[in-house]
């Protein structure tokens, strides 16, 4: 339905259109460079001469009191030029990302994980340095360590960080009322980034107190201050630089301090630029991931499937520090509704402490467990009743003009999920494949298809209120040239082609005229980090604010030199037409520059309406809503619990897309992530808190032949987004992920025709093939106690 | 003995004295020459990120074969052709049809995988026109990406082919490029090396024998898929590395009327067409070991000599009734396969001797041969329980030969023998299954690790024989998720 307050784009001929406008589908700004090899990453940028390679010596048990370490060994190592401890650090050993001061650089007298860093060697070659990390001589003094939730859960209950608890209503009275109510208990697991491109930072000294550090980073401000914070010196004296990652996924949101931390140590300390990059099975050790959790729920309902009350505790494995445990175990509850109305709620987290890397965010950043929950109580309702799962959803939706306060009392406006789902519901064919499934399984007795349809509403904002904010830097040039700089960083996820389509829109030149820069602490200060999907809608905003100042002061400058009105300045494509007159735009830029025009502003932007009281746990802690909504089609193998994807059908809401082309790529690579996430990704630690899925060859992501063999994508139409974001655009990084959960529950699906789907599965995630056989044996074992007269395979 | 290596890098011909031995072409590459398009994703040659294509001489024509990098080490490129992706631009800079395909299907994000997939197509646009869905996958299943979720990778493996002739491809003037090869080939052994440690490279199987007399501690290197991470993972020191790859005869596959001899250098590509036209479900196994990168690799020779309680041919072999010939100087022995595996980690295998050949016998008529690989993810991934099977049952329905061999279930590749008493002579029913099924289980004790637990691969196992009874005894039933399903009726 048009809505008058959202502006309609104006209809243009071709010729009159820039290329690589707002809502075109234009190739990532790095495409030709990723294609040839000429994109440069930090490992490639060329190595001053001098350059020191620094690798890190790490903790082999899980808990331990140092007793001793004796580092001469690594000293005499060949090539080895300098060994930092704790004792080498002139400012606070500590990298912290959220001032606890719980996270040290560089170990002590205790150490509390398995590849825990103790020490830094620096060598003239990589491979030098990463031998003599060996030769250190450590005694420790093993004490007890607490290596699971279960193990946390059963002793002291140590937290890293105060718990949150959402309630709304009464939840244990509305259970209590309640008709029909089940409890039960999910496990899901972590996961790995798994950037291709692991951490690495290059630090090159300067004069004084200065250091300029390459790194990998998607928070080049934090890295700036903790950089600063380890060698004593100002912010200011440190500067921080990041033309692209190689992926990042909330790995490089914090896990960067370290590698940062430390190149820029040795550097100051020798005098010479250094290099940190770990080996895969290191960075897998040093570095945090997504947290497991396990998540205990009652949930009670009517006969109809109506959901009355929910009580849950999310607790999660948090490791041996807070770093982002707090926000990330929050928005579990914020998500723990995920599209659905609870009148009478109590959610409450359990940060615990364990002796296992740091837990940190990662795309999603707790939402996807609290989305998962959400699902999970579906399913049982839909057992428990017999009925369709997507019955159960739809009856449980967020309502438009009632039912629509959350468990942390935000109004959820402008709900499009009845009708995206209601779309999908149609477009994939639902209930007819449902019929031909059911057909199938009766007839087929080894393999079993399974089907889902999930749904997905994500909160959109950081809900740290001050990270909502963004600042852009836009220069004209003579030539008519443009080059923008914000404090976003470039993952792959086409930021920085966006916000170029941005400023390009604003000035109407085609996007070859604009180019963007390397994301600089000195260039655009104060940063939020790129995460909670909020890039381009915080960016985009800042950079078009830039180009909007500097535009303005182009149209006095034109009205007033050639004696028009401003609204007679108008810009089309690479041209600039005043009065009647018409020139290009590199002329018009000309002739503000010899009249002493600035060519150059920043912009700033933040987020309106939000505010959030973590303490009373009421707000409105995010600016919209992003949707979406997957069927997934499965088939399992009943011998061995192997499965492959059939078919998935995604419609996910963009609002007015700034690039479809681009947000298709986040919705189709977030989907297969969140896939693999609750299916063959598994960590699995042994009785050591040895992390032993550490390398590709043993963790296992999604490969070429796992992706769905077919995969129907599609963009929300004709859905602008009510709020005012950048041309009306949504958020699309982190809400596609949780469209993986259709997988699991596809998973599930299957496997309860095992049992005649009379028995809630209660799979686990992730759903390896053995985890899938064990739940068929499970669910079998039920069933013959049910019917004991009943035989069969 | 000549004492320099020689390749060519794209054009270029590159001759190097001073190397280390183990040195890997993609160190060279980024650390040496600065050429650093090529990435490092893992170092162990499962990400594919490092892929590079290695053009070499095969009979009278070029094999270009993608292949990583990261676990190969640079020795082993004497009298190749090696092509990065620095290569691919046209001279006018100009996209080869290859990167304007990723570009044109939005086929990259971070971009930090894409050399690596262009170089994975790169070598399918060389060698094969047009390929149906599955090879694709197959050519892609060894890359890792992290972002696209893949779809519009497979859509540049199709459109590629729209963008270019493949016939006027510069890189595929094979004639030329197999002239240059060839005036790089001789006859004497190649000895490379730095600081004391050599890497030692003969030409022919009679050199190699002397050579391992004469250095009995060598490690034997034919792919390093395996030894490449002893270097770049273990950070072993090698201090003399026999290289296998030079010599043609130990890649010969000979049709002996009664059997197919697999020369113990063929690699993994190289074998498959023959091993699948005899066995069809071995071919099937072959597809899912590694990935294309380390079948180009990696060698069946060296998958039997390394003895690895989970390496996927030897329980295919042993099910089949291979048998492997070793040979120490001029000596040479024969014995089956199942009993060259002694305990973990210990071969039947002397000072000095090394695997020539595996003697893989045809299939008797009516011998029916399975073989099962079980894996939490379909590609590149290593086995939790690898199964094979060879079931001949007389006219009556009796079970007149049954061979089980299992890998990953015990500390060696290891026969059923319980299960394989239980099964032969009895009515080949189900509930002879169900016997077998419990005899299997007794039959091993299993470890639990990372890839899976005992108890789920005993139970596998012992699944894995029911798959085979219903294959064999139901035509209509639907049993497999992956690969040629038409092989579960065979």
């Amino acid at each position: 339905m048009p809505d008058a307050t959202i502006p309609t784009i104006p209809a243009l001929t071709p010729s009159d259109r820039i290329d690589g406008a707002v809502h075109d589908s234009r190739r990532h700004e790095s495409a030709h460079k990723h294609v040839s090899g000429e994109a440069v990453y930090v490992d490639d940028i060329p190595e001053p001469a001098g350059l020191l390679h620094v690798y890190l010596g790490l903790s082999a048990r899980a808990r331990a009191r140092v007793v001793s370490m004796d580092l001469d060994k690594v000293r005499a190592a060949p090539g080895v030029v300098a060994v930092l401890t704790a004792a080498d650090v002139p400012g606070e050993n500590d990298i912290g990302a959220v001032g606890l001061h719980d996270e040290p650089m560089f170990a002590t007298t205790l150490v509390q994980h398995v590849g825990q860093p103790l020490f830094a060697v620096a060598a003239e070659t990589r491979a030098q340095a990463r031998r003599a990390a060996t030769l250190a001589e450590l005694v420790y003094e093993d004490l007890p360590a607490i290596l699971s939730i279960a193990a946390a859960r059963d002793g002291e209950r140590k937290l890293v960080v105060a718990p949150m608890t959402l309630r709304i209503g009464d939840a244990a009275a509305a259970l209590e009322r309640a008709p029909h109510r089940v409890s039960g208990r999910l496990a899901v697991g972590g996961q790995e980034h798994f950037y291709l491109e692991s951490q690495i930072a290059m630090a090159v000294p300067g004069e004084d107190e200065e250091v300029l550090v390459h790194v990998s980073t998607q928070h080049p401000s934090e890295v700036q201050h903790i950089v600063a914070h380890v060698l004593d010196v100002p912010d200011g004296a440190v500067t921080v630089e990041v033309r692209r990652m190689g992926g990042g996924f909330g790995g490089k949101e914090t896990q960067a301090n370290l590698f940062a931390a430390c190149a820029a140590l040795v550097a100051k300390k020798t005098g010479r630029a250094a290099k940190l990059r770990p080996d895969r099975d290191d960075d897998f050790q040093i570095t945090g991931k997504r947290h497991d959790f396990e998540i205990d729920y009652t949930v009670g309902f009517d006969g109809d499937g109506r959901i009355d009350g929910v009580d849950m505790l999310f607790a999660a494995r948090a490791g041996y520090a807070a770093d982002l445990s707090g926000p990330v175990t929050d928005r579990a509850l914020f998500h723990a509704d995920n599209g659905y109305h609870y009148a009478d709620a109590r959610l409450e987290s359990l940060p615990l402490k364990t002796n296992t890397v740091s837990n940190t965010a990662f795309r999603g950043f707790g939402g996807p467990q609290g989305v998962i929950a959400a699902e999970r109580i579906i399913d049982e309702i839909a057992f428990a009743l017999g009925k369709d799962p997507l019955e159960i959803r739809k009856r449980n939706f967020y309502g438009t003009t009632d039912r629509n306060v959350t468990p942390y009392h935000q109004t959820v406006e402008n709900n499009i999920l009845p009708e995206l789902v209601a779309g999908l519901e149609g477009s994939c064919g639902y209930w007819e494949r449902r019929a031909a499934i059911r057909a199938h399984n009766a007839g087929s007795r080894i393999l079993r298809k399974g089907l889902a349809l999930t749904p997905v509403k994500f909160g959109i904002s950081f809900t740290a209120t001050q990270f909502n904010q963004a600042g852009a830097l836009v220069h004209v040039y003579t030539d008519g040239s443009v080059q923008v700089n914000h404090g976003g960083t470039e993952m792959g996820q086409g930021l920085y082609t966006k916000v170029a389509q941005v400023v390009a829109e604003e000035f109407q030149v085609d996007i070859a005229h604009v180019r963007p820069t390397a994301t600089n602490t000195g260039k655009v200060p104060n940063t939020s980090a790129t995460a909670a999907s909020s890039g381009s809608d915080l960016n985009g905003k800042a950079a078009q604010n830039a180009a909007r100042a500097i535009k303005e002061r182009l149209v006095a400058f034109a009205a007033n030199h050639w004696s028009v009105a401003p609204g007679e300045v108008v810009f089309q494509r690479n041209r600039v037409r005043v009065g009647e007159r018409e020139m290009s735009f590199a002329s018009l830029i000309r002739a503000a520059y010899m009249a002493r025009v600035q060519l150059s502003a920043t912009g700033f932007y933040k987020t309106p309406k939000i505010h959030w009281d973590r303490v009373a746990g009421r707000g409105t802690p995010f600016y919209y809503f992003a949707y979406g909504a997957a069927c997934s089609e499965v088939t399992v193998d009943t011998l061995t619990g192997e499965y492959v994807v059939d078919r998935v059908d995604i419609l996910h809401d963009c609002g007015r897309s700034l690039n479809p082309v681009i947000d298709k790529g986040q919705i189709e690579g977030g989907f297969v992530q969140g896939m693999g996430w609750l299916t063959t990704e598994e960590l699995w630690w042994d009785a050591a808190g040895r992390l032993r899925t550490h390398a590709p060859s043993t963790y296992k992501i999604p490969a070429c032949g796992d992706r769905p063999k077919i995969f129907n994508v599609h963009l929300l139409e004709n859905a602008p987004n009510r709020e005012d974001t950048i041309f009306r655009s949504k958020a699309v990084g982190e809400p596609p992920f949780m469209l993986g959960v259709s997988v699991l529950h596809a998973l599930s699906d299957a496997v309860a025709s095992v049992a005649g789907h009379r028995f809630c599965p209660r799979l686990d995630a992730p759903a390896t093939p053995e985890r899938v056989l064990a739940t068929i044996g499970a669910l079998r074992e039920r069933a013959r106690q049910a019917a004991p007269n009943q035989a069969g395979f | 003995m000549r004492e320099s290596l020689r390749f060519y890098l794209g054009d270029e011909l590159r001759e190097i004295r001073d190397v280390d031995p183990t040195m890997t072409v993609l160190d060279w590459l980024r650390l040496s020459e600065r050429r650093v398009g090529t990435k490092e994703g893992c170092a162990e040659g499962d990400c594919g990120a490092c892929t590079v294509v290695v053009g070499r001489l095969d009979g009278d024509g070029v094999r270009y074969e993608a292949v990583n990098a990261c676990i190969r080490f640079l020795p082993t490129l004497d009298g190749c052709r090696l092509l990065t992706i620095e290569h691919l631009k046209a001279p006018d800079g100009g996209l080869h049809p290859v990167q304007q395909a990723m570009v044109d299907s939005h086929g990259s994000q971070c971009g930090f995988c894409t050399p690596g997939f262009v170089m994975s197509l790169f070598a399918l646009y060389l060698n094969e026109d047009r390929p149906d869905a599955q090879r694709i996958d197959d050519v892609l299943a060894g890359n890792l990406c992290r972002c696209t979720g893949y779809a519009p990778i497979v859509a540049a493996g199709r459109a590629m082919y729209d963008l270019g002739d493949r016939a006027a491809d510069r890189f595929n003037d094979r004639a030329a490029t197999a002239a240059a090869l060839k005036a790089l080939a001789d006859d004497a052994i190649l000895s490379v090396g730095r600081d004391g440690r050599r890497f030692l490279a003969p030409a022919t199987v009679p050199q190699l024998a002397e050579l391992l007399l004469a250095h009995p501690d060598a490690t034997i290197v034919a792919g390093s898929t395996d030894v490449g991470l002893w270097v770049t993972k273990f950070q072993r020191v090698l201090s003399t590395v026999i290289h296998t790859g030079r010599i043609r005869d130990l890649r010969r596959i000979e049709d002996r009327g009664d059997a197919l001899a697999i020369g113990a250098g063929a690699t993994y590509s190289e074998a498959a067409p023959a091993i699948a036209a005899l066995y069809p479900d071995f071919g099937e196994l072959i597809r899912r070991i590694g990935a294309e990168q380390v079948r180009n690799m990696g060698t069946i020779g060296g998958n039997v000599a390394n003895g690895s309680p989970i390496g996927d041919t030897p329980p295919a072999l042993i099910a089949a009734g291979a048998s492997v010939q070793l040979r120490r100087g001029e000596e040479t022995r024969v014995l089956p396969l199942e009993d060259f595996f002694i305990a973990y980690g210990k071969q039947d295998r002397r000072p000095g001797e090394f695997v020539e050949r595996i003697l893989l016998p045809k299939p008797a008529p009516g011998a029916r041969f399975r073989a099962y690989k079980i894996t939490k993810r379909f590609d590149q991934d290593i086995s939790a329980v690898c199964g094979a099977f060879r079931l001949t049952l007389d006219a009556d329905g009796t079970v007149a030969d049954i061979r089980i061999a299992f890998g990953g279930m015990a500390g060696t590749p290891k026969r059923a023998a319980g299960a394989e008493a239980a099964l032969l002579g009895q009515p080949w029913t189900e509930e002879t299954v169900l016997a077998g099924m419990a005899a299997l289980k007794a039959d091993f004790t299993p470890l639990s690790d990372w890839r899976a637990s005992a108890g789920y691969r005993s139970e596998v196992a012992a699944n894995l024989l029911m798959r085979l009874h219903v294959e064999t005894t139901d035509p209509d039933a639907a049993t497999r998720l992956v690969g040629d399903r038409r092989l579960a009726h065979a």
